[in-house]
């Protein structure tokens, strides 16, 4: 247990509630001063939802933030500021058209008279920059400069105006392997001041690289905290993904039987940039799991099979007859599904009812001229509230009112609606309950009992280990192992990103 | 050179272009009488278009000036011919009510999560109607004040005169400029048309700023409707019919981006002297039809709207490669 007045930024039994899911619960974070402490997780392991309730974006539900000892409240991120929290993220949060200056100094440019002292201010910018081993015309509007420069401008002003914890969620996402050096001279620098330094990543040899310690997150949980010296990679890795109950589940499953004919064969199958050629065959009955770590190419699969991305290599065929997926729309007519990884951005219309939300695919496959009848409508959309089991106090009520899960089990409803034969589904149980998360994995074995052929990506490797009867490992954008049979367990697809992830590395 | 000076210089540029092209044919354009009244006929526009500036610098847009215009008009000649009170009375009492208007919208605009475009409008109805309600008559203003006012100019060498309303727009001018690029809140209207979520995360008081900003729009379009009434020596219900636009075309020639963000008070100045110059240059011919203005000042328009395209994609591409 370590001591209170060790940490710079202590949080207890942090709560977080959404409606339908809990997005934290009772996590702990202890933050030391002079430290960088990396915090790792998947999507919607809570990671955000952590900064956000430290940096006062979110108001917590439960627990207290100690910030040198002293219990402090955040009510938003400029009080954050002010108390000494600063946040940087990936998408610069500065404003492009001001100069580097004004951007430095925005709310507390210095005055004279009343009026802004325009020299003061470039000058005081420029000193301050000193320390960032940049030398910039400060006068330049902040657009005319690369991004990795931008988010040095924006350390800058979050150190200078808060100077105690500096967060820094996924700063490095869009930087080259020079500019990231860059950045982690200066993180080393800001360390050797007594800073404490929140690192938020997916890339994890630049964990190993610059972080002393590591708290890993997974459905809004604590996992732990280790010292990153003596955390192998591949128990870290087990304790992002997890696979405890994997073993378990698999054990109460009969093997299914597949041994039907091959439906869907896509060939060298690939789009540059965005996945490397592969190859895939999926037979009626199947479900294949997509296993990989964030970034490793596992939604560019699911999109590019889609046609949302046009592949520019390879070919693919449907019940043998070669097919062009060069769009959503051509896949559609081909009796693809595609269940997208945002439910809230590319999924559900919150204002619709719950029935036009059900219907809204199968209205567009069939085109406007020819409308769903009303009834049909009805019938439709109390179908598959009975089959799902979709709580909702009558199908007309606003889709936006309903929890996570149910919200994803209309959205599962609308592609079952147009009766799809391959369906697509990317993380289906992300930020759902427990609960819901047992719901939809029966959910996906009906459908595949019913002969149905299923392709599901999902950071939970005891889900996929559930329900997939193969799965494929992905890492770099790259399709690197296949699994089938009793190879199927969490070990195996802990192994596989693992070894991929060292050579990746090394 | 820096590329948000690129519309700016090009609008310059234009200017004194069209300047000397007009001189080449008539001399006579030359000289401080036009000059003189190049200011006086455009006062009432330069002036609203330093507080439309201010609005589309912010990313917004204000239509109602126009009709506030016409009213403030309205209400000095309501109040003059029915009132004893004197016009400096009444001046005050007008701009005390445009400010509250234009600072009423902006609280609508922020706190209702309205856009601007559709408060302004109805802002505009608004103030037409309360116009019309006033008086539907045009009335002559000859309180004697008027002519004093009307009377005081300060001599150019050459026989030009700067007339009190020209010289009120080029103090405005001034002002605006101090305004926008050396206080706190003109770079906080430059945030907020940088993009309203990162500035409120910067800290930006947007709430404060937005109201400000309208009600600095609705101060000038009264003011501007004080310059209208000394200068038509009247007031109309129909007066400044779509002045709104006139600004915006100003503001926009004279390098404003419409989105927002980036742009000079002193551009929407040179703006103003190019539509009163194509205004001029129309007079001077005397045979052309006064609506080449408009056609000139569209082309105009659209061929600023492709170079605000250009820019933004040059200095894309020069971040690219630096």
């Amino acid at each position: 247990m370590q001591t209170i007045a060790n940490n710079l930024l202590s949080a207890n039994r942090i709560d977080k509630v959404f409606p339908g899911a809990k997005a934290l619960d009772k996590v702990d974070f202890h933050l030391r001063r002079g430290e960088v402490h990396a915090l790792l997780g998947e999507n919607g392991a809570g990671k955000s939802t952590l900064v956000k309730c430290l940096t006062g974006a979110y108001r917590r539900d439960g627990g207290t933030i100690l910030l040198d000892g002293v219990e402090v409240d955040p009510r938003d991120t400029f009080n954050a500021q002010k108390l000494g929290i600063g946040t940087v993220y990936q998408e610069v949060n500065l404003l492009p058209n001001l100069t580097v200056a004004e951007n430095l100094f925005l709310g507390r440019q210095p005055r004279r008279l009343g009026f802004v002292d325009v020299g003061a201010m470039n000058r005081q910018a420029r000193a301050l920059l000193e320390n960032y081993e940049l030398d910039l015309d400060v006068t330049r509007a902040l657009d005319s400069y690369s991004v990795a420069i931008q988010q040095v401008v924006a350390i800058a002003r979050a150190v200078d105006l808060s100077g105690k914890v500096l967060i820094l969620d996924e700063p490095t996402a869009s930087l080259d392997a020079h500019e990231v050096e860059m950045l982690f001279r200066i993180i080393r620098r800001l360390k050797a001041r007594g800073l404490g330094i929140v690192f938020i990543t997916h890339f994890l040899e630049q964990v190993y690289e610059i972080a002393d310690r590591i708290t890993v997150l997974r459905n809004g949980q604590l996992v732990g905290t280790r010292d990153t010296a003596t955390l192998e990679r591949r128990d870290l890795i087990s304790m992002m993904i997890g696979r405890e109950l994997a073993a378990e589940i698999r054990a109460a499953r009969e093997e299914p039987d597949v041994t039907g004919p091959v439906r869907y064969r896509f060939k060298d199958y690939g789009r540059k940039g965005h996945i490397s050629p592969f190859d895939l065959e999926v037979k009626a009955g199947e479900v294949v799991g997509i296993a990989g770590l964030l970034g490793s190419g596992r939604t560019e699969t699911a999109e590019i099979l889609f046609g949302a991305h046009r592949a520019d290599s390879g070919t693919a065929e449907v019940d043998g007859k070669p097919v062009q997926l060069s769009s959503p729309r051509r896949a559609i007519a081909h009796r693809f599904g595609f269940c997208p990884e945002d439910r809230k951005t590319a999924g559900i219309v919150g204002d619709l009812s719950v029935r036009e939300n059900i219907v809204l695919a199968l209205q567009a496959r069939r085109g406007w001229t020819r409308p769903i009848s009303r009834t049909e409508q009805n019938r439709l959309a109390d179908h598959y509230i009975r089959a799902l089991d979709i709580r909702t106090a009558d199908r007309e009520k606003p889709i936006r009112l309903l929890s996570g899960g149910n919200q994803q089990k209309a959205i599962l409803a609308r592609w079952l609606a147009t009766e799809p034969e391959f369906l697509i589904l990317d993380e289906p149980t992300r930020g759902i309950d427990v609960g819901a998360h047992a719901e939809i994995v029966r959910l996906i074995e009906g459908l595949r009992e019913k002969g149905m052929s299923l392709l599901v990506i999902s950071s939970e490797i005891e889900e996929l280990v559930a329900y997939s009867t193969r799965i494929l490992v992905l890492r770099d954008r790259q399709h690197v192992a296949a699994l089938e049979g009793n190879r199927i367990t969490a070990d195996q697809i802990i192994e596989a990103i693992a070894s991929a992830n060292e050579r990746g590395a090394a | 050179m820096k590329p948000k000076y690129l519309p700016l210089t090009a609008t310059i540029v234009i200017f004194v272009l069209s300047y000397a092209l007009c001189a080449a044919q008539y001399p006579n354009i030359l000289s401080t009488r036009v000059i003189g009244n190049l200011l006086t006929d455009n006062a009432f526009l330069g002036i609203a278009a330093v507080g439309m500036t201010f609005v589309i610098l912010s990313g917004g847009i204000d239509l109602s000036i126009g009709s506030v215009i016409a009213f403030t008009g309205v209400f000095l000649a309501v109040v003059l011919d029915n009132t004893a009170i004197h016009p400096l009375a009444a001046f005050a009492m007008v701009l005390l009510i445009t400010t509250l208007f234009g600072a009423v919208m902006g609280a609508i605009i922020h706190y209702l999560e309205m856009p601007a475009f559709i408060v302004t409008l109805a802002g505009m109805f608004l103030a037409r109607g309360m116009a019309f309600v006033l008086s539907i008559d045009s009335i002559a203003i000859k309180h004697p004040f008027y002519g004093t006012m009307k009377g005081l100019y300060y001599k150019l060498p050459g026989g030009g005169r700067i007339t009190l309303i020209g010289g009120l727009m080029l103090l405005v001018f001034a002002i605006g400029i101090l305004i926008a690029h050396r206080t706190r809140f003109g770079t906080d209207v430059y945030a907020l048309g940088g993009g309203t979520t990162t500035a409120k995360l910067m800290g930006v008081p947007v709430g404060r700023t937005t109201i400000l900003i309208y009600a600095l729009s609705g101060l000038l379009a009264g003011l501007s409707g004080i310059v209208f009434s000394l200068y038509t020596s009247a007031g109309y219900s129909l007066a400044a019919v779509g002045v709104e636009l006139d600004a915006i075309t100003a503001v926009v020639i004279g390098g404003t981006l419409l989105t927002g963000g980036s742009g000079f008070v002193a551009g929407t100045f040179i703006g103003i002297l190019i539509q009163g110059l194509i205004q001029t240059y129309i007079t001077f011919d005397g045979s052309l039809s006064s609506w080449w203005t408009k056609i000139l000042i569209g082309l105009l328009l659209f061929v600023f709207i492709l170079m605000q395209k250009g820019i933004v994609y040059v200095s894309r591409s020069e971040r690219r490669h630096a």
